[in-house]
């Protein structure tokens, strides 16, 4: 193990480009104020950075999420990339801060530029939101969000805390043994807080109260298929990125392979989520239902309700299901980039019909806050990455990991 | 098929096998098959095997189940019996959508369930030579066949020199035959083997 590569160094070029694009968000957020910020109660503005930001927090969080879920399943394969999981969750901390802001902003800014039942004499006099007035209040929606957002951070520091304090000290298997137990007990609650977030409650909050007279039971679960494959994109990206730097030796095919299966499965698990969802609701065709897909099923959003589908389903569909391109660097790598690019799409869908059900709004502002956003991954994780080593080289289930094959 | 002549060689171990398996091809020895009791992972690669088109057959025949849940339902709802169902356009696709998949998830199941069969010979009454029954239990069987460029006794030799606990020579029907296991023996000649301690 002495000859293999440890510590990444950030090559300049990715510390210029993750400059870059940080530097592209924050000029594209002050021309987005200017140009946005009180026009329309602000509206335009503050749904790019609800959309953005809560996009961006939700899937580092599924490198977390991916990291402990396998932590809890014992599973072995991962553990040669792990360190790339750890070090992407390590930018919830910084999104989580961003999106907090900008949820207060939204909540607490006076106006309703986003939420419809932040306006108590509307909601007096609306049956239907009077109903939900326990849930979708300002305190509730606060102390949610907070809990979330906190619970991710700390949970997070305590597993990455975890992982690196066996670095020096090599495991007897009784040590081994133990090590395994704590692991699993504090991935275990954070499951539970995720499923309780992410899997229910917090999507309905940030993104579903948006349309606050309209539900979905399937919101969460489509939400998290969402993020959970382009999370799952995000550590492709990274891990071919690594490799093709000449880090994590240990990484090959195999891995690749199910990085690869999981964006395939999960790319038709959400395309279940999303037809189960858009299935129902046409086919028992109630209006207060059917008021969601108006829009976007049968108005401005058409294109980009099509294009979705192609982009998340048909592409990784027909393009991951041979063994092949799961197993080529350049198909992972192009998929990936195709498939965050989707979600990020479907999440704009998600945000904007409410409030623009005639027109869409996109233009380079959205892309700017994006790429702020990219950059910022960048940067975090490229920092992460390069204080630890990139491998946790005494971990129990390394072996496991090195001899894996499929 | 075929009747066929084989020296049969048994292994104890996992690691051993794979080292007979790596010394024979080395060799030029023709490996007909190895038989273990459980799958063994890289041993299809160590043999030097393709791997399986049993998935293009699978996405061939679930893009038939696709097809024909499509035209079936269009058909029926638009061209032979149009139903009215809640003001909804004839053409619903939608709502085609459940059937759509169950009959894609249909035909590839089924016929790939078949295919396999037919590519392992496995249905009833039909019956193959086993070259080792305790191959099924705790034993690693390599079987080489006697092509004209191997002579009986270097390939035992060999298979000795290479760690088989067991070898002996098998005059054995390559394919498949009618039959059931238990009463009939089957159109071969079994030689009887030499066993070495």
């Amino acid at each position: 193990m002495s000859s293999i590569k440890e510590h990444f160094e950030i090559p300049g070029g990715y510390r210029k480009w993750s400059m870059i694009l940080m530097g592209v968000g924050i000029l594209s957020l002050i021309i987005g104020f200017i140009m946005y910020g009180s026009a329309d109660h602000g509206t335009r503005f503050w749904a790019t950075l609800l959309q953005n930001s809560v996009y961006f927090l939700l899937i580092v969080n599924a490198a977390m999420f991916f990291f402990c879920a396998t932590t809890l399943a014992w599973g072995g394969f991962q553990m040669t990339f792990r360190r790339v999981t750890e070090a992407i969750s390590v930018s919830v901390i910084p999104i989580g801060i961003i999106t907090f802001v900008i949820l207060m902003c939204i909540v607490f800014g006076g106006k309703e530029t986003i939420y419809e039942w932040l306006n108590k004499d509307h909601v007096m006099h609306d049956e239907i939101l009077k109903g939900k007035s326990g849930f979708l209040s300002p305190g509730f929606f606060t102390v949610w969000s907070i809990l979330t957002i906190g619970l991710w951070t700390v949970l997070g520091m305590k597993m990455r805390n975890l992982s690196r304090s066996i670095d020096n000290t090599p495991l007897s298997v009784e040590q081994g043994k133990k090590y395994m137990f704590t692991n699993t007990v504090w991935a275990a609650i954070y499951i539970v807080w995720f499923a309780l977030t992410v899997a229910s409650v917090t999507p309905w909050l940030w993104l579903m109260s948006i349309d606050a007279h309209w539900f979905s039971t399937m919101y969460s679960w489509y939400t998290f298929a969402s993020t959970f494959v382009s999370g799952m994109a995000l550590i492709s990206l990274f891990v071919v990125y690594l490799k093709n730097k000449g880090y994590l030796e240990y990484v090959n095919q195999e891995h690749l392979h199910d990085l690869g299966k999981f964006q395939f499965a999960f790319s038709i698990f959400w395309t279940y989520l999303w037809f189960a969802q858009f299935m129902l609701t046409w086919y028992a065709n109630i209006s207060e239902e059917t008021i969601y897909f108006k829009p976007r099923f049968d108005g401005a959003y058409t294109g980009i309700f099509y294009l979705n589908l192609i982009i998340n389903f048909l592409a990784p569909l027909l393009i991951f299901m041979s063994r092949n391109s799961k197993r080529n660097y350049a198909t992972v790598t192009f998929m990936s980039i195709l498939i965050i690019f989707g979600h990020w799409l479907d999440f704009y869908q998600m945000v904007f019909p409410h409030h623009y059900p005639d027109h869409v709004p996109m233009n380079l502002f959205d892309f700017g806050v994006a790429a702020g956003f990219v950059g910022l991954i960048m940067w975090t994780t490229g920092t992460a990455l390069a204080k630890y080593p990139l491998l946790a080289r005494n971990h129990p289930f390394l072996k496991e990991s090195i001899i894996h094959h499929t | 098929m075929a009747v066929k002549k084989f020296v049969v060689g048994y292994f104890e171990d996992e690691p051993e096998l794979f080292d007979a398996v790596k010394n024979v091809r080395k060799k030029g020895y023709k490996i007909h098959d190895v038989y273990t009791p459980m799958p063994i992972h890289g041993l299809d690669k160590a043999m030097g095997l393709r791997d399986t088109s049993l998935h293009t057959a699978g996405f061939i025949y679930g893009i038939t189940g696709t097809t024909t849940a499509l035209s079936g339902i269009g058909w029926i709802f638009n061209a032979d019996w149009p139903l009215n169902f809640g003001g909804k356009s004839h053409f619903s696709l939608p709502a085609w959508i459940p059937i759509t998949f169950e009959l894609t998830v249909l035909f590839s199941a089924v016929g790939m369930v078949l295919t396999f069969c037919y590519l392992c010979n496995l249905a009833p009454f039909v019956r193959k030579h086993h070259f080792n029954l305790r191959s099924t239990d705790d034993q690693f069987t390599m079987v080489i066949e006697l092509t004209g460029k191997a002579n009986e006794s270097d390939v035992q030799a060999f298979l000795a020199s290479i760690g088989a606990k067991g070898i002996n020579t098998q005059v054995a029907e390559t394919g498949w035959w009618l039959g059931s296991y238990g009463k009939d023996k089957g159109p071969y000649d079994r030689a009887e083997g030499i066993e070495l301690a």
